[in-house]
């Protein structure tokens, strides 16, 4: 336990060895498939560690069971009986005592907080790797913060991230070696040749495990920043991976400005959350000289207030900032800071009770503006309205990168900051994230009904299903929102790497191609059905389902006992919204299995070239086809599954007796061997009563359980058990919603029964605005690239008229002054100077060249004069004391 | 007083020196033959030798060997013999060339 955080660390960077290890030698690599070989290992070597640190988790923290059938009221004073529990466990361990050590340090706390609804929050390890520096108050360091969620999220981030490596292994092969892009016409009209780039994706794909990893094991929001980024980078390379094609560059630039504006208002939160609690960590840290520093969520949710929401002291301070200045002057001139600080803490209690603006307290601005900024960083990686338009574009990359964006890594970045956020934001924050949550699960929903791509069917349902997290978060279910999260990051894994799968065989993501693959494609038909089954949340109600079943229903739950406890209202919004979008998603995810699988095909050419994936791309399918089932269960829903099928198994045992044929009897002997592996796991499971729901409701943190307030308007934020109470009516609606997609598609697609064209030409209106994704890039376009483009041209004429011409001016005024200046000075001068040197020069020569006669007795003579002449003058002035 | 009972002193080499000097001075300016110029300049470097010769004797100095003037003539010598032989192919090709070999036409490196 107390290696935790070493194995989570050791975890994160082993993606980051590989991406360095393939950056240095993948060049020049003799076979690029080691470059798969070394990111894989590093991926399965951190799911590995991952796995271990849930099992070392577990063993020091074991979740309890969460109670289903307590009432309404009955949790009330839960947090008073878990304190007693507590207590019991840790009879010898003063209660002051260990409520002080409960925060900070490497040391973790047993069993004392071993249950989620414990009101001193979740248990969890934060501390510092390292310390990157101390500037005044700010301190940056590399810190860490591990609790339930954070295993879990290791966990579900390697295990669908090795599944992706071992797919992308054989999705990429063609990489290998040297590839004509068909995509891209060079401008003499033959297709580009390139070498492959099989290590490059390899390379690029661990980068982007090893900053989803660092994001998540993150301790503070200077360190979440930086993998934030990280993760936008990555996505941006990866999107780009072919990056000759414009559309692909285009996409990959789409998303990386979408989410620049996003990042914006990240930082914005950011620095509002740092400027008034000068903390960057989530936890409290204890320092070397042993005091203790209050973390982000100690602050704002302080154990004295029973971890209610309060709005801190320094953003009371930092808001009253007239009222401290009016303290300040009263003290007279230079007064002692230990006055001031006595006198504000005197008169906090008076400015934490005055409203300021529109009635909110003192400083609850602040925090709103703090949560609406991280909130805001979270619309832009999640792809929320408005800045969804990121995500569909985003399918340019190789399917394997949009099956790891849109499960485990980006998209679920965005989800996982609002649950790990989930403290800092008041009722109003938490309004506006159901809000757009609503809308964008609404708005995708629609679009994938008319889309035709494969994948863009997949992305905006995935947009949609991401605004299903976020509206959960948003009415306050931060379990169902976290569930969600996990449950779909399985099955959209699944969905993307069959339809990779699908695109792999027929070349080609048009929907209108395709039909009819289902036996063709067994495994690749049979493992989308079931990630279909799990995103529409299909089950028996009350009885076992998959795992969407679990999760959109507790959604749901949350989002009606929200509308109740509100009487109606924004609350009616959001539940119908919801509910509705339940039968959006069947439809849609149903209406592409049929249009991919079933029926007749719609081009024979591209059917008769069809085949299944290699067993290196159905493995990993079949392996998250199971998780996208059962990743939700409980023991006795294993229990339950199994008697469904021992009910399939005699009948078609019955049916085996009628024929009787060899086949038939190998069938029957594995599934019945797969059912009692089944039934003995949920025997198993029974004693280690492990579940997806335990683990996070364990992680819930501190203080978000009980019902909450706002203060600007009358809402109510319902307790999150509390929504069980509707369990029944909800799980029903729920059925009956999906069914009705469900039969809606099959109407449709499967039987024929209604003509789809006849459908779009009776809503041509609705359909061309769907079809057209209600012209939002359009929009856009409008909006903010047109106005952008006439500033730009603005400005580049400005630049042109003024500044070039500016410029312009000041060149010729130097011209003039130094063709003048050449004149006076150069040609006068100097030039006059040198030329005066060189003409005595040449008259002196010409002088003495009369005397070089070329007559040798002259020389002689004028030799015989020199010497003479010369022998005179010393003789008249030779010194002879200077000789020496 | 008999001259020729004075004793031969340095002096009297230093003249004869000189006036071998000056005759061959004289006959590198006057003489308009190649040949006549070049025998005034044996005659000059034999008056310079004379010269060495007497400041070498043992008249002068004697904390040396006393040689030193003797070798230097000796030096002289050799190189007068050079000269005549550089000198003296020069006067032949400048013969074959020109037919002549007077000292005043050949004033062809005149600036």
């Amino acid at each position: 336990m107390d290696h935790l955080h070493e194995i989570l660390g050791f975890a994160t960077l082993l993606p980051l060895g590989s991406f360095v290890v393939i950056l240095l030698t993948g060049g020049r690599m003799a076979k690029p498939i080691a470059a798969g070989w070394i990111a894989l290992s590093a991926i399965v070597g951190a799911a590995a560690c991952s796995f271990l640190s849930l099992f070392l988790w577990c063993s020091a923290h074991f979740p309890r069971t969460v109670d289903h059938h307590h009432g309404a009221a009955a949790h009330a004073d839960m947090a008073h009986a878990d304190m007693a529990h507590a207590d019991m466990g840790h009879a010898t361990s003063e209660p002051g005592d260990a409520h002080a050590a409960g925060h900070g340090g490497t040391d973790s706390h047993g069993d004392r907080n071993a249950s989620g609804l414990h009101a001193n929050g979740p248990p969890h390890v934060t501390g510092d790797y390292w310390t990157l520096g101390r500037f005044g108050r700010l301190e940056v360091t590399i810190g860490y913060y591990i609790d339930g969620l954070t295993v879990l999220m290791f966990c579900m981030v390697t295990f669908i991230a090795s599944c992706i490596h071992v797919y992308a292994m054989g999705y990429m092969h063609d990489e290998e070696h040297e590839i004509e892009d068909h995509e891209v016409t060079l401008s003499d009209g033959r297709h580009l040749h390139r070498p492959g780039r099989f290590p490059r994706f390899f390379q690029y794909l661990s980068l982007f495990c090893f900053s989803m990893l660092g994001l998540v094991l993150a301790g503070n929001i200077a360190m979440v920043f930086v993998f934030w980024e990280l993760v936008g980078i990555c996505s941006y390379f990866l999107i780009g991976f072919y990056i000759e094609r414009k559309s692909a560059s285009n996409a990959a630039n789409k998303a990386f400005i979408v989410n620049r504006v996003g990042d914006f208002g990240f930082i914005i939160g950011l620095l509002a959350l740092w400027s008034s609690l000068g903390t960057f960590s989530f936890g409290d840290m204890e320092h070397e000289d042993g005091t203790v520093r209050a973390g982000i969520f100690s602050q704002l949710r302080p154990d004295e207030g029973g971890r209610v929401l309060r709005v801190p002291d320094s953003m009371v301070v930092s808001s009253a900032r007239a009222e401290v200045a009016q303290v300040i002057r009263e003290l007279g001139a230079n007064p002692a800071q230990a006055d001031i600080d006595r006198r504000i803490a005197e008169s906090l209690p008076a400015w934490r009770e005055s409203t300021g603006w529109m009635g909110a307290p003192h400083g609850y601005w602040l925090l709103i503006i703090g949560g609406l900024g991280i909130f805001c960083g979270c619309v832009g990686k999640s792809a929320q309205f408005p800045l969804h338009v990121w995500l569909p574009d985003a399918m340019e990359g190789p399917t394997p990168v949009s099956a790891l964006v849109h499960s485990a890594t980006m998209v679920a970045a965005g989800v996982y900051l609002v649950g790990r956020f989930y403290p800092v934001f008041t009722p109003e924050v938490l309004w506006v994230i159901a809000l757009i949550g609503c809308i964008t699960l609404f708005l995708a929903a629609t679009i994938a009904l008319t889309a035709t791509d494969i994948k863009r069917v997949l992305a905006y349902s995935t947009v949609s299903q991401l605004g299903y997290m976020m509206l959960a978060l948003g009415v306050g279910g931060w379990l169902a929102g976290m569930m969600h999260l996990i449950t779909h990051a399985f099955f959209k894994s699944l969905l993307f790497m069959c339809s990779g799968s699908v695109i792999h065989a027929v070349h080609t993501n048009e929907m209108t191609a395709m039909g009819g693959l289902r036996r063709k494609m067994p495994i690749t038909a049979t493992t989308m059905l079931v990630g279909c089954l799990a995103i529409a949340g299909a089950g028996i109600p009350f009885f076992v389902g998959f795992s969407g079943y679990y999760s959109k229903d507790k959604i749901l739950e949350q989002a009606f006992s929200f509308m109740q406890s509100n009487g109606g209202g924004w609350g009616t919004v959001f539940f119908g919204f919801a509910a509705g979008g339940a039968a959006l998603t069947a439809f849609y995810m149903f209406r592409m299995w049929y249009m991919t699988f079933a029926g007749k095909p719609r081009d024979h050419h591209r059917h008769d070239h069809a085949h299944e994936s290699p067993s290196q791309m159905t493995g990993p399918l079949v392996v998250l086809s199971v998780l996208a089932l059962c990743v939700a269960w409980g023991p006795q829903d294993a229990f339950r599954f199994a008697g469904i099928a021992a009910v399939v198994w005699v009948v078609l045992w019955l049916r085996w007796l009628a024929s009787g044929d060899e086949q038939g009897r190998a069938i029957l002997r594995t599934l019945g061997g797969a059912i009692v592996g089944v039934a003995v796991a949920g025997a198993v499971w029974s004693f280690v009563p492990l579940t997806l729901e335990n683990l996070l409701e364990q992680a819930r943190p501190a203080g978000t359980l009980p019902e909450s307030a706002a203060v600007l308007s009358s809402a109510v934020w319902p307790s999150e058990p509390d929504s069980h109470a509707y369990a029944i009516p909800i799980t029903l609606l729920a059925f009956g919603t999906a069914a009705a997609g469900f039969l809606l598609a099959t109407a449709m697609y499967g039987w024929g029964t209604m003509n789809p064209d006849e459908v779009r030409r009776q809503f041509g209106v609705v359909y061309r605005f769907l079809r057209n994704k209600w012209w939002f890039d359009e929009l856009y376009d409008w909006v903010f690239v047109r106005p952008t483009h006439v500033v730009a041209r603005l400005a580049a004429r400005f630049d042109k008229r003024c500044i070039d011409a500016f410029i312009d001016g000041t060149a010729t005024v130097t011209r003039v002054f130094s063709r003048t200046w050449d004149r006076i000075a150069d040609r006068t001068l100097v030039d006059g100077l040198v030329n005066l040197t060189a003409g005595w020069t040449h008259s002196i020569g010409l002088a003495l060249r009369s005397a070089q006669t070329g007559q040798l007795r002259q020389y002689v003579v004028f030799v015989v004069i020199g010497v003479i002449s010369i022998f005179v003058l010393l003789s008249f002035y030779w010194n002879p004391t200077l000789a020496g | 007083m008999n001259p020729l009972a004075y004793p031969v002193t340095v002096s009297h080499y230093l003249a004869v020196g000189a006036v071998l000097f000056v005759a061959g001075i004289i006959c590198m300016a006057v003489k308009r033959n190649a040949l006549g110029v070049l025998m005034g300049v044996e005659l000059v470097l034999n008056g310079a030798n004379v010269n060495f010769v007497a400041f070498g004797s043992r008249v002068l100095r004697d904390e040396s060997l006393g040689l030193d003037g003797h070798v230097f003539a000796l030096f002289v010598i050799v190189l007068a013999a050079a000269e005549a032989a550089v000198a003296l192919a020069i006067a032949l090709n400048y013969y074959n060339n020109h037919s002549t070999i007077d000292v005043d036409q050949a004033d062809e490196l005149k600036g």
